[in-house]
């Protein structure tokens, strides 16, 4: 068996497991935000309707609730939803509840690694499109919707079919300007934005070995943009480590077998790899660096779960070291334990001396909510995920995705630069 | 949940492929959480213009279209984010059947918590549907789709066949097993996962 067919078989009880088997999986880790949970609450109040018990959780100390898609509140809806989200942890005993102003808080993703909220072998659901990326960690994890989620809640398992795996073979190193986000947007240009549907998406291979775990937290992140169940990195010592430093013990690692088998296998080369974008309006319509058009960039957003990481603020402090920004630019850390480390370690000075904003911890524009959403015609360079229209604001904005390295560089330059290219 | 009857009305074509969520119901209503009144939000971006006047030229601002129960639209529909806002809004605005090549996966199951059927032909059988002037009849009971000149046959999963033809909701239909459940989570050797 794969990875993942282990950890299945593992969570329902079962020898083992085949592609296509439909299996009742225990959940280990569930996760809710604040636009999940209210979707979550409204299901429960159904239920009772129903006069169905809805008065205890499965096991509340395997929940956790992040505040991140509408904090901080704009407006008395979102802060009526945040209220909504305490009194419903309250309610249920939920102690794992990262609330925005509180020391430790933000977007549901990153949480999931940075307070080693979820273990390699585990099975992890959440109210979220993007949980696939908690995969990168070696567990099973994929998003439900807030039905399933309340199902989850109530009784602590749920059905899947076992998918079938896609193995990408990584080899290689990745060039100093090469990231992770261009290998994955690669592969969304190269299978389409439903080329790995109800797959997963397993990254295995040297290139892999080679990564840090952040960077296979990006990879598994955009799996969602292939249409992908799931994205999974085969786990080793480097996840052991990252989990440990954050608290975690006893971290078990669980691997494929010698003879496990794969529906598909694909070959990639990092060496050969460049700097890529994905043009408006999809994360598959994409082009290297250096044939990108020839636009004005209004803005430079460096946020979200895919590109707000540490590494990748890193990353963006190389580049803009020394240099001022030409175009509106915003960095907003993903997690305060990541604005923290930026803090500790010069990286907040850089960002201010070359002219950005840094914000607060949050999924703000990357879904178009607030903080700092597009205008009309305004045109974007961003560390995000998805570029559908309007999805970072107006319907007529438009905005290219890229990795962290690439967007910096743009925001020197105020068109898209290729990092090597950046005087 | 209603129990999903035969659903007989015009289709609603809708040739686009890879509709996002963020197209069938943008991010500002997501704060939104009564799951009735959505379907004003549907498309909101493709109906309204920015002073929120109707489009004339989409489709679903054609009033011929207006009764339609059925959408007929392209490959990986629902693609994009999790929210069950999507189906809410699509059932709110009328639609009970959704046709096309391929579905996202999250999407495809939100659908049948909500009781929409969402139903996957081939390229060419959906092509040819989006063409379909005239009334046709979807039969999920015989799971047959009858247009004026020939009747299509369609797959779909046995249980979720029977949650929709009963009106069953997923999760109330395992809790009526409540008593069964706790039995076997009390005696069974599945080891206890931390």
């Amino acid at each position: 068996m794969n990875i993942v067919e282990k950890i299945l078989a593992r969570a329902s009880g079962k020898s083992s497991v085949s592609p296509d088997d439909v299996v009742f999986a225990n959940v280990d880790k569930v996760m809710l935000h604040d636009v999940s949970g209210p979707g979550v609450i409204k299901v429960f109040d159904k239920l009772k309707n129903q006069g169905i018990s809805v008065d205890k959780l499965w096991d509340p100390s395997k929940v956790w609730v992040a505040e991140d898609h509408f904090v901080p509140s704009a407006e008395k809806v979102s802060a009526e939803n945040i209220v909504k989200l305490s009194n419903f942890t309250k309610k249920y005993g939920i102690e794992k509840h990262f609330k925005y102003g509180m020391g430790q808080y933000g977007i549901c993703h990153t949480l999931s690694h940075e307070e080693a909220l979820v273990m390699p072998g585990d099975v992890y659901v959440g109210g979220d499109s993007h949980t696939n990326t908690t995969g990168a960690l070696g567990a099973f994890a994929c998003g439900l919707g807030h039905t399933d989620v309340a199902y989850v809640l109530l009784n602590g398992n749920i059905w899947f079919k076992v998918p079938e795996t896609y193995y990408f073979k990584i080899n290689g190193k990745l060039p100093d300007h090469v990231m992770a986000k261009d290998l994955i947007l690669k592969i969304i240009g190269d299978m389409g934005t439903d080329g790995g549907a109800y797959r997963t998406m397993q990254f295995g291979g040297s290139g892999v070995d080679d990564m840090s775990v952040e960077s296979r937290l990006t990879l598994c992140n955009m799996t969602t943009e292939a249409g992908a169940k799931n994205g999974i990195a085969e786990p080793d010592q480097k996840v052991i480590d990252y989990l440990s430093s954050r608290g975690a013990t006893n971290v078990n690692l669980v691997n494929g077998d010698d003879d496990a088998e794969y529906a598909k296998i694909f070959e990639y080369e990092l060496s050969e790899m460049e700097p890529i974008i994905a043009k408006p309006f999809s994360p598959a319509n994409t082009t290297v660096v250096r044939e990108a058009p020839s636009v004005e960039l209004d803005k430079s957003y460096i946020g979200s779960c895919t590109g707000a990481k540490y590494e990748d603020l890193e990353a963006v402090a190389r580049i803009l070291k020394g240099r001022k920004v030409k175009i509106r630019t915003e960095i907003l850390p993903a997690a305060i334990s990541i604005y923290q480390r930026a803090m500790e370690n010069g990286l907040l000075k850089i960002f201010l001396d070359a002219g950005v904003t840094v914000g607060p911890p949050t999924c703000g524009a990357c879904c178009g909510a607030h903080m700092g959403v597009l205008a009309k015609d305004e045109i974007c360079i961003s560390t995000t995920n998805r570029n559908f229209p309007g999805r970072m604001g107006h319907i007529e904005s438009q905005t290219y995705l890229s990795s962290p390295l690439v967007a910096a560089a743009s925001a020197v330059t105020g068109k898209i630069t290729d990092p090597r290219d950046l005087k | 949940m209603e129990p999903f009857k035969k659903v007989i009305s015009i289709i609603t074509p809708l040739d686009k492929v890879n509709v996002d969520t963020d197209q069938i119901v943008p991010k500002q209503f997501l704060k939104l959480i009564h799951k009735s009144g959505f379907g004003k939000f549907l498309f909101y971006n493709w109906r309204y213009d920015v002073n929120e006047n109707l489009k004339s030229d989409f489709v679903l601002n054609d009033s011929k279209y207006d009764n339609s129960k059925i959408l007929v639209t392209g490959d990986n529909f629902g693609c994009g984010s999790s929210r069950e806002h999507a189906v809410w809004s699509l059932q709110d605005y009328g639609f009970s059947v959704i046709i096309a090549p391929s579905f996202a996966d999250i999407f495809f199951s939100n659908c049948f918590k909500n009781g929409i059927l969402p139903i996957s032909l081939n390229q060419k059988t959906v092509e040819k549907l989006q063409q379909e002037l005239d009334t046709i009849e979807v039969d999920l009971e015989k799971q047959i789709i009858k247009t004026s000149s020939e009747d299509i046959s369609f797959k779909i999963d046995s249980y979720k066949k029977k949650i929709l033809l009963e009106g069953l909701d997923d999760i109330a239909q395992t809790l009526q097993f409540e008593e069964k459940i706790s039995k076997f989570e009390r005696e069974s050797k599945v080891p206890s996962v931390l």
